[in-house]
């Protein structure tokens, strides 16, 4: 499972670098790592869809995130962050196999045990107006998306990573974030235009 | 180009993901396709809502202590291993208060440690400690009030300058109250502002201690640090959001604070 978070992008080795005290590396870690607290307990938020899981997930993350320190070589510690978290969610989900992610996210989005939420966005008149909803519904909705849409929406519009990041983190290529990203953007637009009508 | 080709394309088009031809061809097609049009209008319309909600969420305070508080330190080792994935609440709750304690302890160790002989970074880290201190229960403000108007008056008589305490709640950074602090031994002020769950010092102290004067950001164990002069007078912008964040916060203070300011 781990294994995962070695992609060769971030993990290949410099030779020759002299050995760094444990102080050093825990120093390091703690500048380089901590600042993205914030993005990677948002992204376990909406991956976990519990406050309590997605804290515990956090911690786990930055425990083997400081464990394969030594192996990180850039180019970014968020998405390599982001990759280790989601790693972290993924391995609690096999383990519970109350609800396993689907294998196949391609297929979940279709699938018939979407909530009915999900259906074709209304004709468009360009007077809609996505601005009615608070901050909390609209979490709301994008918690309820499908997990392979949900995660690449998330990446991207509320981490700010780029396609190829996503691409390295979810472990396809960048035409597939793509597609995702317009169907999740799709679904939600559709959500959220249902929500707005319900709204007083 | 054909719909299905724009519909997907469009979205890199919006995440500036694409490159200039396919760009052209993407905006040709929208320009002669009614529907594609009124696609990539509620497009640009979805992402400015959800930019302007600020759908991102502050890591609590108790995380960021539990976590802190889970990393080894070089200058103390927690004692107990930290705990793997999914303790029960209750092991969390009995190990929080001393990890709590542990961590500000750790923290303040660390700056000292890193940041050697520069009087100026010196500084910087008994800000962080400071700041880190005052998150401790009961510690963050001596007077606690939004009224800039009562926060101010307070400090009289307790230091050698007035700070200037600036009601930036219309700018976004609420005035919760103010604290009598210690940085290196003297008396500094410090102003407590709220952005969301997030909370700023701003210390404030004659300028007395030497140093470059000009202003600085920085990183400090996961804090921004923010430092500039202005009339006469030293000021440390001490947060854990982010540096864009509080690179405004300390542009919205010394706008306010010039003469002719806002406020």
């Amino acid at each position: 499972m781990l294994d995962r978070t070695r992609a060769p992008a971030w993990t290949k080795r410099r030779d020759g670098m002299a050995e760094e005290s444990e102080e050093d590396k825990a120093r390091r870690f703690r500048d380089a790592a901590l600042p993205h607290l914030d993005d990677v307990f948002t992204l376990a938020r909406y991956l976990m869809r519990d406050a309590a899981d997605a804290e515990d997930a956090v911690q786990e993350c930055y425990l083997r995130a400081l464990k394969h320190f030594d192996s990180y070589r850039g180019p970014a510690m968020k998405p390599w962050l982001l990759a280790i978290l989601r790693n972290v969610c993924k391995a609690e989900f096999a383990r519970r196999t109350l609800q396993p992610q689907p294998a196949d996210p391609e297929e979940d989005g279709q699938s018939a045990s979407a909530p009915p939420l999900w259906q074709e966005a209304p004709a468009s008149p360009e007077t809609e107006l996505f601005g009615r909803l608070d901050a909390e519904t609209i979490r709301r909705l994008v918690a309820e998306l499908p997990p392979a849409f949900r995660e690449t929406v998330v990446l991207r519009d509320i981490n700010n990573l780029s396609y190829r990041e996503i691409a390295e983190i979810l472990g396809v290529p960048v035409g597939t974030v793509m597609s995702r990203l317009a169907r999740a953007r799709n679904l939600l637009r559709a959500a959220w235009l249902i929500a707005e009508g319900s709204t007083p | 180009m054909n719909c299905a080709e724009s519909e997907i394309l469009m979205h890199a088009l919006v995440d500036g993901e694409v490159d200039a031809v396919n760009a052209r061809k993407v905006e040709e097609h929208i320009a002669s396709c009614a529907a594609c049009a009124g696609k990539l209008a509620g497009l640009r319309a979805l992402r400015a809502a959800m930019s302007e909600k600020s759908l991102k969420e502050a890591a609590p305070l108790r995380l960021r202590r539990r976590v802190e508080a889970a990393l080894p330190s070089p200058a103390a080792p927690p004692s107990t291993p930290p705990k793997r994935f999914a303790p029960s609440r209750r092991t969390f709750f009995a190990g929080f208060a001393a990890g709590t304690a542990l961590s500000a302890a750790i923290a303040a160790s660390l700056v000292l440690a890193v940041f050697g002989n520069d009087r100026e970074q010196i500084i910087a880290g008994e800000v962080v400690s400071a700041h880190i201190r005052s998150l401790q229960p009961g510690h963050l403000t001596d007077v606690e009030t939004s009224d800039q108007h009562m926060v101010k008056p307070w400090f009289n008589g307790k230091l050698d300058v007035a700070p200037p305490v600036i009601d930036l709640t219309a700018q976004g950074f609420t005035l919760i109250g103010g604290r009598l602090d210690y940085v290196s031994g003297e008396a500094v002020a410090a102003i407590v502002y709220r952005r969301r769950n997030h909370v700023i010092n701003l210390f404030v102290e004659r300028r007395s201690r030497g140093g470059s004067g000009g202003a600085k950001a920085e990183a400090m164990q996961g804090f921004n640090v923010r430092r500039w002069t202005q009339q006469g007078l030293d000021f440390w912008a001490v947060s854990d959001i982010n540096a864009v964040e509080l690179g405004e916060f300390c542009a919205k203070f010394a706008d306010a604070l010039r003469p002719g300011g806002p406020a």
